[in-house]
């Protein structure tokens, strides 16, 4: 069985952060398309935050998730700041306690963060948000695990099915936010949230598969 | 487009400090710096009442914090709404011991701030009450009025339930008399020019010269048809259509009116309009008790105009002859 150490895992944090931050321009094009074009700027304004607080402290991989989580809850506002801060803060409460974490966790984590989302939010999967990304990644890796797949194969189809869910997102007409007003015009673009949420996950998959080894 | 502007990131943080600055005697900056307060804030034994929203529609929110307004403002980045612990800010600012309403638009983020806020609130022992506005007719058909945009009905809400509260009122009657006052206003948007956030550089969606939008929002979201541009008289004609066709007033009815540009169109072509709104309204035999023409609720620099109608009830009428000061309003 795979696990890796809660303890000095916060870098994870900051890869994810600086994956944000480098995709600025991008995550603001897709939401100009059908929003205000505040996506990108906004959240790498807050995940630059967070990352700020992070650098250069040795944290474990808890207190990073709560740092950035907290961060977007308080400093960012708009959609993204409620519902990606409860997220990560409920990631953080997940693994708080516990040492090594292991795929059960990990999962346990995951449905956590959607809890805390559906707790705030009123959208649904299929409505155009970042749940068109997220919970189909859950499902897959939930899914992998239960088929004995390993921690690192469960995160591999994690990803796979977050980025198909994000592509999901093209052919869906907005039912919730602000793009919702668009109607039918709302089909044949990316949502941004789906888009941010992909890039997250990914990058959580690749820094926990890095320090992935068997349990002692 | 040319701008006054320092940074792109800081427009909002600059705002708010040449508003205090101009506005000292009225309003004080919170403890945090994303919350205006009103300088005689909070009052002991006054409900408080309070909103938050987006920046860029200034005078809203901002400029409607004063004496029998607004005790306290949650203030956002450009287009986007306040954090939950600006909201809680806010309240914090406002409360007077005897809860807080807080009465807002009806966009995804407030919404979930707001909810956020709450619940935080109510752990430290403040009570918020919350009125979501829907005014705008446009963003919703008429079964479907929950999901309508808060515009700029909420200065009549916040305007009502303003002087309810300066007058004692408790909790439930300032939630009741702002939940009144916003179901009876109704609201469209025209939009002749698109507007653009400083720190995208670029607008999000274009209005073709020679056309117009003719239900857009106030962050630009489209309205319910792009049609040629008419005529200051046919467009009034229009608007004044939509608005109370979704009102169903009788004859007889005292209304308040409020014609507002949206941040680019001068106030002349406000009284162009309203030359023809007025004519449209009376004409209907309905009675304008009130009228505010100006730049109420703005969008950056949208070219365009908004109507608002509230029908008025003998409390509704009193509630708005109260007098304020505060900077948005004479």
């Amino acid at each position: 069985m795979q696990q890796f150490q809660n303890v000095s895992s916060g870098d994870i944090v900051l890869s994810l952060a600086e994956q944000i931050i480098e995709n600025r321009a991008y995550l603001s094009e897709i939401d100009g398309k059908i929003g205000d074009g505040d996506h990108g700027v906004n959240m790498a304004k807050g995940f630059g935050m967070a990352a700020e607080r992070i650098k250069g402290n040795d944290m474990s991989l808890a207190v990073a998730l709560d740092t950035l989580g907290t961060v977007l809850m308080t400093e960012i506002g708009g959609s993204m700041g409620p519902l990606y801060g409860v997220m990560f803060t409920q990631f953080a409460e997940t693994i708080e306690k516990v040492p090594a974490i292991d795929a059960a966790t990990f999962s346990a984590m995951l449905h956590s963060g959607l809890d805390g989302i559906q707790a705030i939010g009123s959208a649904k999967v299929g409505d155009k948000t970042l749940l068109d990304t997220l919970v189909p990644a859950i499902t897959a890796f939930d899914a992998a695990s239960r088929d004995g797949k390993s921690f690192s194969d469960s995160l591999k189809a994690l990803v796979v099915a977050a980025e198909a869910g994000r592509d999901s997102t093209r052919d869906l007409v907005a039912k919730i936010g602000r793009a919702s007003r668009l109607g039918e015009r709302s089909l044949g673009v990316l949502d941004a949230g789906a888009t941010s949420c992909a890039l997250i996950l990914k990058s959580l998959a690749l820094g926990i598969e890095a320090r992935l080894s068997p349990a002692a | 487009m040319q701008r006054f502007i320092n940074n792109p990131d800081e427009v909002v943080e600059d705002t708010v400090k040449g508003f205090v600055k101009a506005h000292a005697d009225i309003v004080r900056l919170g403890s945090n710096p994303r919350v205006i307060a009103a300088r005689h804030a909070p009052v002991s034994g006054k409900v408080g009442v309070i909103t938050g929203g987006g920046s860029g529609h200034e005078p809203a929110f901002i400029g409607y914090t004063g004496r029998n307004m607004l005790d306290a403002v949650a203030v956002g980045e450009l287009f986007s709404s306040p954090t939950a612990k600006s909201f809680l800010d806010a309240a914090r600012e406002a409360n007077g011991g005897r809860g807080v309403v807080c009465l807002y638009g009806n966009y995804a983020g407030d919404n979930m701030n707001v909810k956020m806020a709450t619940k935080l609130a109510e752990k430290e022992g403040i009570t918020i009450a919350t009125v979501v506005a829907n005014d705008d007719v446009c963003s919703a058909g008429p079964d479907e009025r929950e999901k309508r945009r808060g515009v700029a009905g909420e200065i009549f809400m916040w305007k009502c339930a303003g002087a309810k509260a300066g007058e004692g009122a408790s909790l439930e009657e300032v939630q009741a008399i702002a939940q009144r006052a916003i179901d009876n206003c109704r609201s469209i948007g025209v939009g002749l020019g698109p507007c653009t956030l400083p720190a995208v550089g670029h607008p999000n969606f274009s209005i073709e010269p020679g056309t117009m939008e003719v239900g857009i929002g106030h962050h630009g979201e489209p309205g319910v048809r792009v049609e040629p541009l008419k005529s200051a008289s046919e467009v009034a004609r229009d608007m004044t259509k939509i608005v109370l066709g979704d009102h169903n007033l009788t004859a007889g009815t005292e209304v308040a009116v409020i014609v507002s540009g949206l941040g680019a169109t001068p106030l002349n072509e406000l009284y162009i309009l309203h030359d023809t709104i007025e004519s449209e309204i009376t004409g209907r035999g309905l009675k304008i008790s009130k009228t505010y023409i100006g730049n109420y609720f703005t969008s950056l620099e949208m070219v365009g105009a908004t109507l608002t109608v509230m029908a008025l009830d003998e409390e509704l009428k009193r509630l708005l002859d109260v007098d304020v000061h505060c900077p948005a309003m004479p």
